[in-house]
């Protein structure tokens, strides 16, 4: 068997707090597909990271061709021919097809200057053997993704790279589309590039891979061959995890219906949801990244507006214009992005606390400080979170204490229904079990949680019932009682029930 | 990070502290009280005007349109005077903070709406406002003589040993510390400005807190273009012409972020009374206006610089506090 072009061995990369790879290695072989396969969190991005030098791995080995190399730079990477095509290709709009292909390494002539006759020739002739149909002088902007996607792999081609990255290519296009990128993918393959496939879905998997290698906790569980392998042993190494996590016991009393939504549908990003969620109760929004779920999230709370359907909260029917409007109702969101999306970073922890509150914590109209530092030390208090002071930025914080900034806040306006957005993505474990015993009490307390995760653990280990979402609609709605995990993955990435063995 | 913003004003304080003792070592007579009180009166426009800036600043936001608003509004009232010398001056500074808040909302609706660039829409409305003062005035000045008497003689009364136009300037800082601090307007203004996403996420109108802020830095044109005009006793076309970038250079100067978020009263107040000092100080140890402009923008970079440093030291507490 012909060695492999590039090996990785031993990589680990550790973040504040988290373990994104540990000890993890793959190989890709020329003219074969690779399936990088696992869930979310599993640390398939940060590998991609570290192939492409953007990160640098803490411990562990890169072999390209038989040599060992670094890549502390992306140049780096691309001088050694790893070339990535992400879900939202890296190019630019203003740019022609030709200059994207070649900026960095377009064709000079005897006076140092771009020959554009020569760099548009080159491009027509590599798009021409891609039977890609694109005009090379055209601007980038005026290509959808796929076309743009085939941009990319012409650039793979211009540089010569031998090792190509695709990380969810299909994510966005349709399924002609799709089609058509599974022809380039052979030509690439009979070029003798070697080619890793990073997908959620196991029909595209099953398409084009030769290999596949299969992430569980920025570990590395299982590799081998496509062919000789089902898809329910590979669904197995993904979610066949030990229990390095402990779900705290609940007993909230689930009482009536208090949220509902019948029938919300959006042009673009999902169609025809209806759930309900009770007093008391978790409900588990379960899908891959992507299905939708954030988006019917948002409508939710009043950031788009569906185009059809209806809510109610305790039988009245509300249609929430903005975020004010669903705080107003009792709705709240925390959001997954906490950086981008939750704390005010720069202003202090208490600031942040009543930031929706300050209605509340002020009289005639002027703010009061000793009330706002009241409401925050309150709900503070209650997450147990660890600060020196009230006082102290939020930015200092780390990113699980955030978070519990996020949800006090939240929680000081007295919500019905509190929505958790990935609500213990990218902390570290102490900080989970803090937040998800702290969701515990929040249903005991009468609240209704909405939470959405694609974390398999976290989902079964704290719904109530488990909403799966595919592709923007609702796949199944479950009882959380002697569920398999196997069941939502499946459900989730659109395999068909098999005959158990 | 609050420390650190102390710090900037304390160094920005003694910045004009050292430029007032380099002066005085050659004219003793410069740093004499009444000729401190003359700057601070001299100041007095462009400090209100600056704090009206920052309030749009901090929102991520610049308003261009402030200095021809002022201009506006000042040859709307001295044409009224001139042809209604009996309407009374309190309810002529009353209709300037009017007009001239009309004017900055017309600003925050543009940006709120529609969705413009402020920066666009401002260069917009500021050769508009300017365009509008030949429309009514048919270019044509106002001068002294067509003024009443209690109209310029207001702002130069004195009250309790400083002139009334200075006891206006407190009386605005005072407004607008009370805002910054004490309000949820302000409170939202600095949230917006630091994090546009997550206010939209707390349930804070974005849109409508911008549009707000516009017609705050109008309502304060206005009136500066009372006190302006009532000041140099002139309405024409070209008062105030290119003022706006001074008081953007104040801001700048007083620490507050053209990146929005960052900026308190007192630094604001402090960059106006440096571009003050400054020039008042140069003309006296007989510089040439050419480098008092060069050291009016020196100033300012290095302002800027300031700042950066500032914002990077900032990145490195997170950084720090995350292992």
């Amino acid at each position: 068997m012909t060695p492999p072009v590039l090996t990785l061995s031993g990589i680990t990369k550790t973040f504040p707090g988290v373990r994104a790879l540990h000890n993890v290695s793959l190989e890709l072989f020329a003219g074969q597909v690779t399936a990088l396969i696992g869930e979310n969190g599993a640390g398939k991005s940060t590998l991609v990271k570290v192939m492409t030098g953007i990160y640098q791995p803490d411990a562990g080995e890169i072999t390209i061709a038989g040599k060992p190399v670094t890549l502390p730079t992306a140049h780096a990477a691309f001088e050694a021919g790893v070339t990535a095509i992400h879900q939202e290709t890296v190019l630019f709009d203003e740019l022609t097809v030709a200059e994207n292909i070649y900026l960095g390494h377009a064709p000079r002539n005897r006076f140092g200057m771009i020959d554009w006759r020569k760099m548009r020739a080159e491009a027509k002739e590599t798009l021409d053997s891609m039977a890609a149909g694109i005009d090379a002088d055209i601007k980038l902007k005026e290509l959808g993704i796929a076309k743009k996607h085939l941009v990319a792999v012409a650039r793979a081609l211009s540089i010569d790279a031998q090792i190509v990255i695709m990380d969810e290519p299909t994510a966005a296009l349709s399924q002609k589309e799709i089609e058509e990128l599974y022809v380039l993918i052979e030509l690439l393959k009979q070029d003798g590039k070697a080619i890793l496939f990073i997908s959620h879905k196991f029909d595209e998997i099953y398409r084009i891979a030769d290999r596949f290698t299969v992430f569980r906790d920025g570990e590395m569980v299982g590799t081998g061959l496509i062919k000789d392998t089902t898809q329910n042993q590979i669904v197995q190494m993904m979610v066949g995890r030990s229990v390095d996590h402990i779900f705290p016991a609940r007993n909230a009393v689930i009482g009536d219906t208090v949220f509902e939504a019948k029938g919300l549908s959006h042009p673009t990003e999902f169609d025809d949801i209806s759930f309900a969620v009770r007093k008391g109760e978790i409900l588990g929004f379960y899908g891959l990244v992507g299905a939708g779920r954030s988006e019917v999230m948002q409508a939710v709370f009043g950031m788009t507006q569906p185009s059809s359907g209806t809510m109610s909260l305790d039988g009245q029917t509300i249609a929430p214009k903005s975020a004010a409007d669903a705080v107003e109702a009792g709705i709240v969101y925390v959001p997954e992005e906490r950086g981008k999306q939750g704390v005010i970073t720069g202003q202090p922890i208490f600031q942040n606390v009543s930031l929706p509150s300050l209605k509340k914590t002020s009289s005639n109209g002027f703010l009061r400080a000793a009330q706002e530092f009241d409401l925050a030390r309150t709900y503070t208090e209650r997450l147990d979170l660890r600060a020196s002071s009230l006082s102290q930025n939020v930015s200092t914080l780390s990113g699980g204490n955030q978070q519990k900034v996020v949800i006090a806040k939240w929680l000081a306006t007295h919500p019905k229904v509190i929505i958790l957005d990935e609500p213990t993505k990218g902390i570290d474990i102490g900080s989970k079990a803090a937040v998800h015993g702290f969701m515990g009490e929040l249903v005991e307390q009468g609240l209704s949680v909405i939470m959405v995760t694609s974390e398999l653990p976290e989902v079964l280990g704290m719904a109530d019932r488990i909403v799966v979402m595919r592709e923007g609609r609702i796949i199944a709605t479950l009882d959380n009682k002697g569920l398999k995990p196997e069941t939502l993955v499946r459900l989730a990435a659109g395999i068909a029930e098999e005959e158990a063995a | 990070m609050n420390r650190l913003l102390k710090h900037r004003e304390i160094f920005l304080a003694m910045a004009i502290l050292l430029v007032l003792v380099l002066v005085t070592a050659r004219f003793p007579r410069f740093a004499a009280p009444g000729n401190l009180l003359t700057i601070f009166n001299d100041t007095s426009i462009l400090m209100m005007l600056a704090l009206g800036q920052m309030t749009v600043i901090l929102t991520r936001s610049i308003d261009l349109s402030m200095a021809a608003n002022l201009a506006l509004t000042g040859m709307i009232v001295a044409m009224v005077n001139a042809a209604f010398p009996g309407v009374p001056i309190p309810l002529l500074i009353g209709g300037c903070v009017v007009v001239g808040g009309a004017l900055g909302a017309f600003n925050g609706i543009l940006v709120w709406k529609l969705n413009i660039p402020p920066i666009v829409v401002t260069l917009g409305t500021l050769t508009i406002y300017r365009g509008l003062i030949f429309v009514i005035s048919g270019g044509a000045w106002v001068n002294a003589d067509q003024m009443s008497p209690d109209f310029v003689a207001l702002q130069r009364g004195v009250f309790l040993g400083l002139p009334v136009l200075s006891w206006f300037a407190i009386v605005v800082a005072m407004l607008f510390w009370l805002l910054m601090t004490r309000t949820p307007l302000g409170r939202s203004l600095y949230a917006i400005g630091v994090n546009p996403t997550a206010s939209v996420y707390t349930g804070i109108d974005v849109g409508r807190t911008k549009f707000l802020a516009f017609t705050i830095a109008g309502a304060v044109s206005g009136l500066a273009g009372y006190l302006w005009i009532s000041r140099y006793v002139i309405a024409s076309t070209e008062v105030a012409s290119g003022y706006e970038l001074t008081i953007i250079a104040a801001c700048v100067i007083g620490g507050v972020s053209i990146a929005g978020g960052i900026g308190t009263v007192a630094g604001a107040l402090l960059g106006a009374i440096f571009l003050g000092v400054i020039n008042n100080a140069l003309p006296v140890i007989n510089i040439s206006p050419f480098w008092q402009m060069a050291i009016s923008g020196a100033a300012i970079l290095l302002a800027v610089v300031l700042n950066a440093r500032g914002e990077r030291r900032h990145g490195r507490v997170i950084l720090r506090a995350g292992v």
